[in-house]
């Protein structure tokens, strides 16, 4: 079990490199092949891992360099079953992408495949490693393939949403090593487990706090949390469908999940100010899960409004894992994995839909959908999960999260949230696949383009190569909700998440395995928990509809609602500019206010 | 936003973003005054168990190999990277090329051996002096970047086709993660040194780290040849600016 | 004095994320960028470092000599590299907007917002 650990990074990096050097000679379907069964291998690989390290932290020390009296000499790394779990779900989407782009995808030689699995052995890499500044370096490795692939199609808007994706996130990685340095500078550790000790052996004052602060805030970025999602928006609209998948389904969910895995895993020292820190991450999502609903709803280009509902959705794992408890980490974690799966069968209906029709703006495609029965099931379905309707796995996390959280705001928030992010794609599938509503739309203001087909020789009808990928997705979000040990065992990994002690130990005594305090499992979820994901997904059809039929209200009804909301939304919408300028100031602000709190949260 | 609400937002900003810095700057020991156990425990140790002299390369191949290696594969993916993004539909036309002048062309063969010559050294002492892979590399890509400057772009470009130098890049990053594996098979744990060690001091010595360096200084060679190579190719023929 | 490195590279962050703020040249832009990542190597290399330590290479001089920290100086190569390719690709990516686009202009080159000069594709 042991020697199946440095794998789920080897084996990727190899293939890529093998790929790359075979460029001129390999033709489509070996390429195509190696990234399909080297994305599955890493899936099953990460899957062993997850279970096997269910009985405790397994520890892996590259080059056999094990830790002398608490100092770690080399890099570790700690598999615990989030991290394989979310390793897993990076393979099963990579495997899915794949699948999807297989023959048909305009891959120029292997370069595309290359990439994309230089891109999984990153994301793996991230999950699973126990060293800070081995994150950095899987952080900045995920950054490298992400900007290139990102203007894929070499268009002026790919290109474009590049360049602001690329300067943010690298100026979010530099800002981490800056952190990395101040930590470094007080423990002389780079390793999680010794940071910690390192870190408790002195009083917390400004020193550490910043570090902290410089740390999440790169993580925050790359988690697309406002003020810093400005990017998010701008290259997943223009990124190639199944780069789309991986960034939204899993890249941005392991920013959130790096700041987690610092936390619970580095910053004891910070344990006596739970509460106010908890605070300042929930507000933090909270501000992320509206504004990201509100700008969702406001899309007419499809790829777009996935990007917002992501935002959205990434807020609410913020809100759920700030709440620092098992209950809410679980909840966020069973959220996080399954709006995972649901947006990447999303965002493969999109380019179902870019390749057959060759068209991603919903008013464009209005009724053109009706010849693609299946592609339109794939959106209906997603729209109805992103909702949090009762069988997908959404459903299950939202509802341990409102057990966590234990307040009536929360749950508001999050209805509001799921409500305007499912019915914004519930209206859209019922505009291209229904032809509902009028051709006229109040969504003209917001930001599209035409563009260009990915693929070739995909004429009128929708491949099974294509169209299956979606639908193996969200069959497994169904799944992941049907489960019914998935809160006692999500449950117990958090526990495990969650056990700084445990971690230190295991890792920083001879790497022997050491089996975890068991803490207390959630309990499972009750009927009427569960049936409360019924109310967000009547308000998401109620809202479609009233968004497709507004033309039947009373004009005097429609004029006064929308002269009291277009100041917001238009200030929202011109907020979101395109000048990375904006961003860059907006990050500035953000990174002050943030370490502004976070000075007054932690003295 | 406009250029004053940026500067607004920044200049509220940036007085606090400084505060914090100075906050924290507060909290590091003094300079000069280093503390932390893990550099000193690697300078006491490195030579006697890892035969190697220079202890940051011993650190980069050996006990931080693992960073290395995907620092190493950063390099490939840009690489990889540039060569998708400037890749164009059609052949550029072809343009005059400039002969350069007789002085360049008379110091460039005794520039570029002298270079070639130090960059192999590079290369290969990095576990006994200053140097290794990455820094060896990048001398042996400038060497071959003088070749353009006495030969201009044509024959430049007829060296080799960029593809060969992506495969070589693409064949030393790979060598890298085999010499891991290979580790891994041989029973040991992933990047184990696992290969004599032989005398501190001595060419051969410190186990794998010259394999390393070796596989490294290939990568970062090809690597910034194929760059310069797909700049070129890009700018040759890149009109005026209109704005 | 004694924190002054510390203070110039804080000085070099805040500079150069003043630069991007207020750039109007994509390649400034990215010049400013690696300001930034400036600031991170005086950090880092400044906190490693150790008053009348020499170097740590010990071909020279005996094990034990005291030296500066090794390991920081290893982090500062890795940060060298990832500044050298991020730059790399955002050069790259310019040059092909430029050639789309015909300008630099970041108030200019907002994906999906149709504005500014175009340039007809070749």
């Amino acid at each position: 079990m042991d020697a199946l650990i440095p794998l789920p990074v080897t084996i990727p990096l190899l293939i890529a490199a093998a790929l790359l050097a075979a460029n001129p000679w390999l033709n489509r379907r070996v390429a195509d092949s190696a990234g399909l069964v080297t994305s599955l291998a890493v899936a099953v690989i990460c899957g062993l891992l997850c279970a096997a390290s269910r009985q405790g932290l397994l520890v892996y020390w590259f080059g056999g360099w094990r830790p002398r009296a608490g100092i770690a000499l080399g890099i570790d790394f700690a598999v615990d079953p989030f991290g394989a779990g979310l390793a897993g779900l990076a393979a099963v989407l990579m495997a899915a992408a794949f699948l999807f782009a297989w023959h048909y995808f305009d891959s120029i030689g292997t370069l595309f495949h290359c990439l994309m699995l230089v891109f999984l052995g990153a994301m793996c890499g991230f999950c699973l490693t126990g060293d800070l500044f081995n994150m950095f370096v899987f952080f900045e490795l995920m950054g490298a393939t992400a900007y290139a692939l990102t203007g894929y199609k070499t268009e002026a808007s790919a290109l474009e949403g590049a360049l602001n994706f690329a300067v943010i996130n690298t100026v979010g990685a530099y800002l981490m090593l800056w952190g990395v340095a101040l930590v470094y500078a007080r423990t002389g550790a780079l390793n999680l487990a010794q940071i910690d000790r390192g870190l408790q052996a002195h009083s917390l004052d400004g020193l550490v706090i910043v570090g902290f602060l410089l740390i999440c805030l790169g993580f925050l970025i790359k988690g697309a949390i406002v003020p810093f999602h400005f990017w998010l928006a701008d290259a997943h609209a223009v990124a190639p469908t199944p780069v789309c998948v991986l960034f939204s389904g899993v890249m941005v969910l392991l920013g959130v999940f790096g700041v987690f895995r610092v936390y619970w895993s580095a910053f004891g020292v910070l344990n006596a100010h739970a509460e106010q820190l908890g605070l300042v991450f929930v507000g933090l999502g909270t501000v992320t899960a509206c504004t990201g609903a509100v700008m969702c709803f406001l899309q007419r280009h499809l790829k777009r409004l996935l990007a917002f509902s992501t935002i959205s959705h990434m807020g609410i794992v913020l809100m759920g894992m700030g709440l620092l408890s098992i209950e809410g980490t679980a909840g966020a974690a069973i959220y996080g994995v399954s709006h995972g799966l649901i947006k990447g069968g999303l965002f493969l209906a999109a380019g179902l839909l870019l390749n057959t029709l060759g068209d991603v703006d919903e008013t464009a495609l209005r009724w053109r959908g009706r010849g693609m029965p299946m592609t339109g099931l794939l959106m209906t379905l997603g729209g109805l999960g992103l909702a949090d309707c009762p069988p997908f796995g959404l459903s299950t996390g939202k509802a341990l999260m409102e057990r966590a959280a234990d307040a009536s705001w929360f749950s508001a928030v999050m209805l509001f949230a799921s409500i305007l992010t499912g019915g914004a794609v519930l209206r859209a599938a019922g505009r291209i696949f229904l032809g509902a509503g009028p051709a006229d739309t109040q969504e003209r203001a917001a930001p599209s383009e035409r563009e260009t087909r990915e693929t070739e020789g995909v004429r009128g009808h929708a491949p099974w190569v294509m169209l299956s990928p979606g639908l193996i997705l969200v069959a497994l979000a169904v799944l992941i909700g049907l489960w019914p040990q998935a809160v006692e065992t999500v449950g117990a990994a958090a526990g495990n998440f969650l056990d700084r002690k445990g971690y230190v130990a295991a890792v920083l005594n001879d790497g022997s395995r050491v089996s975890i305090q068991q803490a207390q499992s959630p309990r499972p979820l009750s009927s009427g928990e569960q049936a409360r994901g019924f109310l967000s997904v009547v308000g998401a059809c109620l809202l479609a509809c009233a968004a497709l039929f507004r033309h039947r209200v009373p004009r005097g009804v429609r004029k006064q609602l929308l002269a009291a909301m277009r100041p917001l939304l238009n200030g929202l919408e011109s907020l979101h500019s395109g000048n990375i300028c904006d961003y860059l100031a907006w990050l500035t602000c953000g990174a002050a206010l943030l370490g502004a709190l976070l000075a007054i949260a932690l003295r | 936003m406009n250029a004053l609400g940026r500067s607004c937002c920044f200049w509220l900003s940036a007085p606090v973003l400084g505060a914090l810095f100075l906050w924290a700057i507060q909290g590091l020991p003094a300079f000069g005054d280093y503390q932390g156990p893990y550099g000193d425990v690697l300078n006491a140790v490195g030579v006697g168990e890892r035969h190697t002299t220079d202890i940051p390369t011993a650190i980069n191949f050996d006990y931080r190999g693992f960073d290395t290696m995907g620092e190493e594969y950063i390099l490939f993916a840009s690489v990889a990277g540039v060569a998708l993004l400037l890749r164009r539909a059609e052949q550029p036309p072809a343009l005059r090329d400039t002969k350069a002048s007789e002085g360049v062309r008379w110091v460039t063969p005794a520039l570029l051996a002298t270079t070639l010559v130090f960059g192999v050294y590079v290369v290969l002492h990095g576990a006994i002096s200053p140097g290794g892979g990455f820094q060896g590399g990048v001398v042996l890509a400038t060497a071959l970047i003088l070749v353009y400057f006495a030969t201009g772009y044509r024959q430049f470009m007829g060296l080799a086709p960029a593809h060969r130098w992506e495969a070589i890049d693409a064949l030393g990053a790979g060598s890298y993660a085999m010499i891991g594996l290979a580790m891994l098979c041989a029973g040991g744990k992933f990047l184990e040194n696992l290969l004599p060690l032989g005398t501190a001091g001595k060419l051969l010595s410190a186990g794998t780290v010259p394999l390393i360096s070796i596989a490294v200084g290939c990568e970062v060679m090809a690597g910034f040849v194929v760059l310069f190579v797909e700049f070129l190719k890009a700018l040759h023929d890149v009109p005026e600016e209109q704005s | 004095m004694i924190q002054l490195p510390y203070w110039i590279a804080a000085w070099l962050l805040l500079m150069g994320l003043y630069g991007m703020v207020t750039s109007r040249n994509w390649l400034h832009m990215v010049i400013c960028l690696t300001v930034v990542q400036s600031s991170t190597y005086m950090v880092l290399l400044s906190v490693g470092y150790r008053t009348d330590a020499g170097p740590p290479i010990f071909n020279e001089v005996p094990v034990g000599t005291p030296a500066v920290d090794p390991v920081v100086q290893t982090l500062c190569l890795t940060d060298i590299v990832v500044g050298a390719t991020t730059t790399a690709l955002l050069l790259a990516i310019a040059v092909q907007v430029f050639r789309q686009r015909g300008t630099l202009d970041p108030a200019a080159l907002r994906p999906m917002r149709n504005s500014g000069p175009q340039q007809q594709q070749e």
